[in-house]
């Protein structure tokens, strides 16, 4: 077990610096630096600003450097923002994004097993149909298409709800509800088939020839089962939701990381979309190894510290 | 997946998937956007790019669709747009469809530690935000991809760089499933009796991938290629959504759509940006993916819904 755990830690820092290392050089690969989009500066100008933000040495130097600041929590300073470091960019966006994230996430893991159970208990009947019609449909509309559309009716034609902005629980629903769409849909597909699957097994008949009734037999054998894709699922749902969450967030206004992300590529902001980029591949890589540990608990079957 | 019998396009599958409705309805969509996308330019003579002086007219006979913040006219537009979005789905599952086949040939026909490194990767790659990486890239390499594009052809190519960056980009990022796919139907094919006779007679490896296993892939290969044809146009839409893909005065729905959400405002909402571009694109998404599935099911009578 204890083996089990190092490697995949040691596996959590290999991903994570290559993502730093190929994000690193990939931005500085364009040409020009981040100053001549700008009007035109003098090249003396230019030349002490790259040395301030030490933007000026060799690219060998310009990484050690940057790894050296990593390694003390130090993202360092953004470009575009000034007299701003990164820290302070990321500490203000990230609990607004991992707020938004978070609920995305519990919406679309709950309301999709939910309704995945439902239509499966009920196959073939006009619940499972019009279940399945629905979620190929979330499936297909993409959250842009879905957020406007929502903001449009709920925002402006009905006014129940802000249109965008930040601050108050009602500035979320809107947001959550567009970002967990597709993954409720995903999520209940998932389920769907599992759990019909699942109920077609010996165990689950022997259950039932115990005399257990309909729920225990659902909550007690099946589920815990029927529950192992949708987890194995919730790695890529990780991912998708911070990719989608810049969407949204550019969609409804909100001061989260995924307009910093767009900002700081259109702006060259070396600084700021590395360090946006290192927090997500962060995020990402312990979300991925909580859902491996999760999915071992739940299966004994697979002996993870083989 | 081991057990499983392997799909192929048995007879009767263009029977079953010719009495699934949905699919059929689904086909006929799709074949009208088509056309509309191919011939459409060429019968609705309007200039996508003409500006005029009737800002935000909401649809009449003179503009079906409306009018965008420049004059210009939506249908022309959409029309314009269908074309960029279909060639990027279409180029972009192409390219996916490529790597994600050789991956899968070689890991599944490879077995043993090669197939559990390979198969390791693609777990790897499925959990890093890809799409995060190729928005640097695409950002990236379009200065560099112009430069070498100003030589071809008088520079005629120029302004399409950026579409040709997102084929490729975006075919490189949306293999990973068929590679896995194809991976498990190699696995379930190559101890068949077939491929067994086929390597008694002494037949080379390269000969029995291409002339034994290839064709029994094709029905779940072109499946997949019909459900990965929506998620590349979706990746190109998001991208174009948030300004970082394909580039004004060309029109992806995209980048329609992303025209039309700015439009949406307390003061003065002009719905027909966003609902039309909106609605022709998930209707080409939706027709897509439901045929995806009919294909599943007539492909695989076992698994029917």
């Amino acid at each position: 077990m204890g083996l089990y755990f190092l490697r995949r830690f040691l596996g959590l820092f290999l991903v994570l610096w290559c993502t730093i290392t190929l994000t690193f050089f990939l931005v500085r690969l364009a040409p020009g630096t981040p100053f001549s989009r700008e009007r035109k500066i003098p090249p003396a100008i230019e030349k002490q600003l790259l040395a301030r933000y030490k933007l000026d040495g060799t690219l060998w130097e310009q990484y050690r450097g940057y790894l050296g600041g990593l390694c003390k929590g130090d993202l360092g300073p953004s470009v575009k923002y000034r007299d701003r470091s990164v820290n302070e960019l990321v500490a203000d966006a990230l609990p607004v994004s991992a707020m938004l994230g978070l609920s995305a996430f519990l919406l679309a893991t709950s309301l999709g097993i939910w309704l995945g159970s439902l239509a499966a208990l009920r196959q073939h009947q006009w619940m499972d149909t019009f279940a399945m019609l629905g979620a190929l449909v979330l499936i297909s509309v993409p959250s842009f298409v879905i957020g406007p559309m929502l903001a449009l009716v709920f925002g402006l034609w009905l006014r129940w709800l802000p249109v965008g902005g930040w601050g108050s629980w009602s500035c979320l629903i809107l947001p959550a509800l567009t970002l967990a769409g597709p993954y409720v849909a995903y999520i209940a597909r998932l389920m769907r088939s599992s759990l019909l699957e699942v109920l077609h097994q010996d165990f689950i008949r022997t259950a039932r020839a115990k005399g257990l009734s309909d729920a225990a037999v659902l909550t007690r054998h099946a589920l815990k089962v029927a529950l192992l894709p949708v987890v194995s699922f919730l790695g890529p749902l990780a991912a998708n939701l911070l990719t989608g969450s810049i969407v949204v967030e550019s969609i409804f206004g909100i001061p989260g990381m995924g307009g910093y992300f767009v900002n700081s590529i259109l702006n060259r902001d070396v600084f700021l979309l590395s360090g946006v980029v290192i927090v997500y591949c962060t995020l990402l890589v312990v979300l991925n190894l909580c859902v491996d540990l999760l999915y071992g608990w739940l299966d004994r079957r697979i002996q993870i510290y083989e | 997946m081991s057990d499983a019998a392997p799909l192929s396009s048995t007879p009767g599958t263009w029977q079953r998937l010719a009495r699934n409705r949905s699919a059929m309805a689904a086909l006929a969509i799709l074949g009208f956007i088509v056309a509309a996308a191919v011939f459409g330019p060429l019968l609705y003579s309007v200039d996508p790019h003409a500006t005029s002086d009737a800002q935000f007219a909401p649809p009449s006979l003179a503009h079906f669709f409306g009018t965008d913040l420049n004059g210009r006219d939506l249908f022309a537009r959409v029309l314009q747009g269908a074309r960029i979005s279909l060639l990027v789905g279409l180029s972009g599952a192409l390219v996916s469809f490529f790597i994600g086949t050789a991956y899968g040939l070689l890991s599944g026909y490879a077995g043993g530690r090669t197939d559990a490194t390979l198969m390791r990767i693609v777990e790897i790659l499925y959990a890093v935000p890809r799409l995060i990486i190729l928005l640097i890239a695409s950002f990236v390499f379009d200065p560099m991809v112009k430069t070498q594009l100003a030589g071809v052809w008088d520079g005629r190519w120029v302004g399409y760089s950026k579409i040709l960056i997102l084929i490729l980009a975006l075919g490189l990022i949306e293999w990973l499933t068929m590679a896995r796919i194809v991976r498990g139907q190699v696995l379930a094919l190559k101890n068949q009796q077939f491929v067994v006779a086929a390597r008694s007679l002494g037949q080379s490896h390269v000969r029995i991938l291409l002339r034994h296993l290839l064709p029994n892939l094709a029905g779940i290969v072109i499946v997949y290629l019909t459900l990965t044809i929506p998620a590349v146009i979706l990746d190109e839409s998001l991208l174009s959504f948030l300004g970082l893909g394909i580039q004004a005065p060309q029109a992806s729905w995209g980048s329609l759509l992303a025209d039309g959400a700015q439009a949406i405002n307390p003061v003065k909402s002009s719905w027909w940006l966003l609902v039309f571009p909106a609605g022709v694109m998930s209707l080409t998404l939706l027709a897509l993916n439901f045929l995806g599935d009919g294909l599943r099911d007539a492909l695989d009578p076992r698994q029917r819904r």
